[in-house]
């Protein structure tokens, strides 16, 4: 079981203070959490990518890069990759080059973007965001499976006789999720190939995640990948805590009311009693976390949002403190309820020892 | 066979509850002895107002707002009643169907009903109402009914006639099973080859 968490980016004024952070500040402070994740424990950090304010991180590699450079363990990933809007033949060079750098550590998650001006900004549109996914992700594919490709679609200059470079490390592709919020076609997309399904989870109650996984976990097995309790899923969660649960809420609860996405709406107590918000105290946290295997069964990766609304640094890193408690407790018992035949997450290491296996098989 | 009513009364009482109230009796009325009788469900949308405003603002419903849409999405007709305000259905009536999903009233029959003050808003039903449902692709009844203050009075003669007629239409379309449900995407998905090649 990995954890891990994810970054949306928002540059969010602080509402206890009115004070906004700068860009440099903001990706400045991503950075540090990056690597506190990795300080306290946790497996996964991924970011994800916008193209207009209030959001900084345009540049994923660019920024995961770095962090490859000071950490040793931490795998480096996205949440998500925009396979609309961006070149599938950047997408494959940029993550290609992130692996080598990263020695392997590396692996990303598919999103199609849900702000329809960003769209045209790349010579797309939001009407096609489907066909998009699907066609761009198709090309993405072949590129680190195939030296030399020879490619014409609908969306995309044809290619011949193209090499994208460098080469995936020791030939193997970075394992690739899908994101997706509402998209059967997407979690069909993610069946089809044996790639990762996550569900984003937060904001929205269960019953509708549900939904799209159970129907991902049975594509998953109709496609020929394994069983259904195989398939490979992930989650998001978001979490608050301190020691005491009341401290929590009432520290929490101004971010809360203006928080980009809910604020203004539903009250906290409602919120978190719809959505896997939680705040409260670690022991809390524990209990909530427990209850989404409950729900969707064996999954392999969780991910928190724990840096958005405009929390400082100060607090955020104090929650990663926090994390790195809890994790291994949720590790354990994760761990122990899990049965033997239900995969880990795919790794640049299980995959390249599957490779080996594979080419052993055919010899 | 279950009846729904939607009704954007805001007082208590309410003439719009009480024309939803009467158009909803007219209907067990005449479908009764029929091969089912009808079951009622009435929806008090005054009673959700904070839950459609957080639906607007989060993308989904609480869990009280998510079994009203079910028992309206799910009933096999659908009785709508606004009152009047500003020449138009009022904006807690079209946040109601601004949450449904795409197509979920598609192909239910509906009958459409107003109060206001004065007759001379009557026609709300033909350039307000009609159209939304028939961008909903329901299925509306021909006579809508309009109910202003003067309709409660003497002589409502007229009224309860209208109510009558719109109802009677209602039970027949029922009758024509006109409902289809829209295909599920989870049930039926497209298989990813079409999708890839498409």
């Amino acid at each position: 079981m990995q954890f891990g968490i994810f970054t949306v980016g928002d540059v969010t004024p602080d509402p206890t203070t009115g004070r906004a952070p700068t860009e440099a500040e903001r990706i400045k402070a991503m950075v540090a959490i990056a690597l506190k994740a990795e300080e306290v424990g946790l497996d996964v950090f991924a970011t994800g990518e916008h193209h207009n304010p209030p959001f900084v991180p345009s540049s994923p590699t660019t920024m995961l890069g770095y962090i490859a450079a000071r950490t040793s363990k931490l795998i480096l990933s996205t949440a998500t990759t925009l396979i609309t809007t961006n070149d599938p033949v950047k997408i494959a060079e940029d993550f290609a080059m992130l692996q080598h750098l990263a020695d392997g550590r590396v692996d990303l998650m598919m999103g199609r973007g849900n702000t329809g001006p960003v769209y045209p900004w790349f010579g797309q549109d939001i009407r096609d965001g489907i066909p998009l996914a699907i066609e761009n992700y198709a090309l993405l594919r072949r590129l680190w499976r195939e030296d030399v490709v020879d490619w014409d679609g609908r969306f995309r200059t044809p290619l011949q006789g193209f090499t994208s470079t460098p080469r995936p490390l020791d030939g193997v592709p970075p394992f690739v999720w899908h994101g997706s919020i509402r998209s059967p076609e997407i979690a069909e997309q993610a069946a089809y190939y044996g790639d990762g399904f996550f569900a984003n989870h937060i904001f929205w109650p269960k019953e509708h995640f549900e939904r799209l996984i159970s129907f991902y976990r049975r594509r998953f097995e109709h496609y020929g990948h394994g069983a259904a309790d195989q398939a490979i899923v992930g989650l998001g969660g978001q979490v608050f805590m301190r020691r005491d649960s009341q401290d929590a809420v009432n520290e929490f609860r101004p971010y809360f009311d203006k928080a980009p996405v809910y604020g203004h709406g539903p009250s906290l107590e409602e919120f978190t009693a719809e959505t896997p918000l939680t705040i409260g105290s670690p022991q809390q946290v524990i209990e909530k976390t427990l209850t989404f295997r409950e729900t969707f069964g064996d999954y392999q990766r969780q991910l928190f949002l724990v840096d958005h609304a405009g929390l400082p640094l100060k607090t955020v890193l104090e929650q990663l403190d926090l994390l790195g408690e809890i994790v291994p407790v949720l590790r354990k018992e994760l761990d122990a309820l899990r049965p033997a035949h239900v995969p880990d997450a795919p790794t640049h290491a299980s995959l390249v020892a599957r490779s080996n296996e594979l080419e052993g098989s055919t010899r | 066979m279950r009846i729904a009513v939607v009704t954007a009364g805001l007082t208590q009482p309410s003439s719009t509850r009480l024309l939803g109230d009467r158009l909803a009796a007219a209907v067990r009325d005449i479908s009764a002895g029929r091969a089912t009788d009808a079951e009622v469900t009435t929806v008090d949308l005054r009673d959700h107002a904070h839950d459609l405003t957080n639906h607007l603002l989060t993308g989904f419903g609480s869990a009280a707002l998510r079994d009203v849409i079910d028992a309206v999405v799910g009933a096999d007709a659908v009785i709508a009643v606004t009152p009047t305000f500003s020449a138009s259905y009022s904006g807690l009536f079209k946040m109601f169907f601004d949450v449904l999903e795409d197509r979920a009233l598609a192909g239910k029959p509906v009958l459409i009903a107003a109060t206001g003050g004065t007759e001379r808003h009557s026609l709300v039903l033909e350039y307000a109402l009609r159209p939304l449902f028939a961008y909903l692709q329901a299925v509306v009844v021909p006579t809508g009914v309009y109910a202003a203050t003067s309709d409660w009075g003497a002589g409502a003669g007229g009224l309860h006639e209208r109510i009558s007629r719109a109802a009677g239409e209602l039970v027949t379309l029922l009758g024509a099973g006109t409902a289809t449900p829209p295909p599920d995407p989870y049930d039926d998905p497209t298989p990813f080859e079409q999708l890839l090649s498409s």
